[in-house]
């Protein structure tokens, strides 16, 4: 493939004068091969789980995480189209949180698009962060590429409408990741209905990117990273030449091929997750081809998050991982192999001591 | 009186030595696996409870958040170099440290019940791995 495709393209990797001074020439050579009605970048934060601890205090940890976030996001050379909030925003879903995380994304320069994530959902099923950021589910057209943007954390209505006592029990509940009491995400008849009528009118060569939070395959179900009808929604995309799934929730590097819809996973900003595999009395179905990131170093508190610079190009996507504490990945479709691949760690023995996971 | 005493005595030795006929030490029944597992149980599941509250630190953030099922806490591989301490140090260090800074409260006493109950909930989960100390 050609090298231009996984080149940084001008990414600012810190805000001091030398990293810009030395990214600069970058993004003009890249200018050189870009095509700019087809080409074109974007950005995406997720996960920022901002915690309200009580009066005016939230968890510091998190509030920093987003914070860095959208302070790097907002150097980014040349600017993104668009950025992605992939959900999360709050951990328990209060006015209080999503109000002050909905502050904070307000420094970002550019036009942003928000994704739900079941710690905004659970405790009013999306009403207040309906009205902060839209509708749960809708699609847009840019340069060519048909965006989509799902809400995949829905569940089965008695789970959600008749076994809790109190809203705050229910979002407490679900946002256990490892709480047995939760229930599988899912898309759910209605969104699946609207997602096939929105898809009908799209003509099958153009590029579709999905947005969802949780991964729309099954991974490991204990802890969600899974959507219970995901054959259901593939099955939707599978006509199309190039569609991707770019999610979040899982707060870790993930990527996967099924068929011919690539996915692939973005960073939390406030805290990793161990991979599934890792969980001694699990049997997850792991995707085989994902060369993990590095394993998490407490000692640094913003070790392995992060946040990611996407380029789109001819409809496929990279990642570009910037992560806070760790070397920055790149990871993107190759067309040739037909599936992401890294552009650092392509085979095993290439692999360093820290992404060995146990 | 003397003879009294002896019987007394006696009495004392035979019935010492009853009992310690009774409680063999290498014996015991399915019944007492049964019991001291319960025990056992009893105290994960309050490490559990724990392991998922947030009221064990001071700004509301769980064990749990991170580390689902205690997750990367790697129990069989303590006490090892812990690099970032500059020392050889047990589990319990590391969920001192976990306490003191990303839940922003207190270390608790290396035998505080339930500092117990946390490192039995840490290594229920990870049942069946292989001691690996000091690995990285």
């Amino acid at each position: 493939m050609a090298e231009h495709r996984w080149s940084r393209r001008g990414f600012i990797r810190a805000a001091g004068t030398a990293a810009a001074a030395s990214a600069l020439p970058l993004s003009v050579v890249e200018m050189a091969f870009a095509d700019p009605a087809r080409n074109f970048r974007i950005a995406y934060i997720s996960d920022a789980h901002i915690q309200h601890i009580r009066g005016t205090q939230f968890v510091r940890n998190w509030d920093r995480g987003l914070i860095r976030a959208v302070a790097e996001c907002n150097l980014l050379t040349p600017a993104p189209d668009f950025v992605v909030f992939g959900g999360d925003l709050a951990q328990l879903g209060t006015k209080e949180e999503l109000d002050h995380g909905a502050e904070m994304l307000s420094a970002l320069k550019y036009k942003t698009y928000h994704v739900m994530g079941e710690h905004d959902y659970y405790l009013d099923l999306g009403e207040y962060w309906s009205e902060l950021f839209g509708p749960h589910w809708h699609s847009f057209d840019h340069k060519g590429v048909h965006f989509v943007i799902l809400n995949s954390v829905l569940t089965y209505d008695d789970w959600t409408h008749n076994r809790w006592p109190s809203a705050q029990q229910r979002m407490l509940e679900m946002a256990g990741l490892d709480n047995p009491n939760g229930s599988p995400f899912m898309v759910g008849e209605k969104q699946r209905e609207w997602l096939r009528k929105d898809l009908a009118a799209v003509d099958k060569s153009t590029p579709v990117v999905v947005f969802s939070h949780s991964p729309i395959q099954k991974i490991y179900k204990g802890w969600n990273f899974w959507t219970e009808d995901a054959d259901e929604v593939q099955a939707l995309l599978k006509p199309f030449r190039k569609p991707t799934v770019v999610y979040g929730h899982v707060h870790q590097i993930q990527y996967n091929q099924i068929g011919n819809i690539a996915f692939q996973a973005v960073m939390a900003t406030a805290w990793p997750w161990p991979y599934p595999e890792t969980y001694a009395q699990a049997e997850p179905d792991f995707p085989p081809i994902t060369v993990p990131m590095n394993r998490a170093n407490p000692f640094f508190e913003r070790d392995a998050t992060g946040w990611q610079g996407i380029d789109v190009e001819a409809g496929r996507v990279t990642l570009n991982y910037r992560l806070f504490n760790n070397t920055d990945r790149t990871i993107g479709f190759d067309p040739a192999k037909k599936r992401p691949v890294d552009r650092d760690f392509p085979d095993k023995d290439k692999r360093i001591p820290p992404q060995d996971h146990f | 009186m003397r003879r009294i005493l002896t019987v007394a005595m006696a009495g004392v030795l035979v019935a010492g030595g009853l009992m310690a006929w009774m409680a063999r030490a290498d014996e015991f029944t399915t019944e007492d696996q049964e019991r001291w597992q319960g025990e056992f149980m009893s105290v994960v599941k309050e490490g559990r409870a724990l392991w998922t509250s947030g009221e064990l630190g001071t700004n509301g953030v769980a064990c749990a958040q991170c580390h689902p099922n205690a997750a990367n806490t790697h129990p069989e591989t303590y006490p090892k170099f812990q690099q970032q301490l500059g020392r050889v140090v047990p589990l319990r260090d590391m969920i001192n440290w976990c306490l003191q800074h990303p839940l922003e409260g207190q270390a608790l006493a290396l035998d505080d019940p339930k500092m117990i109950a946390l490192e039995s909930y840490i290594t229920y989960e990870r049942r069946g791995v292989k001691l690996a100390p000091g690995k990285h």
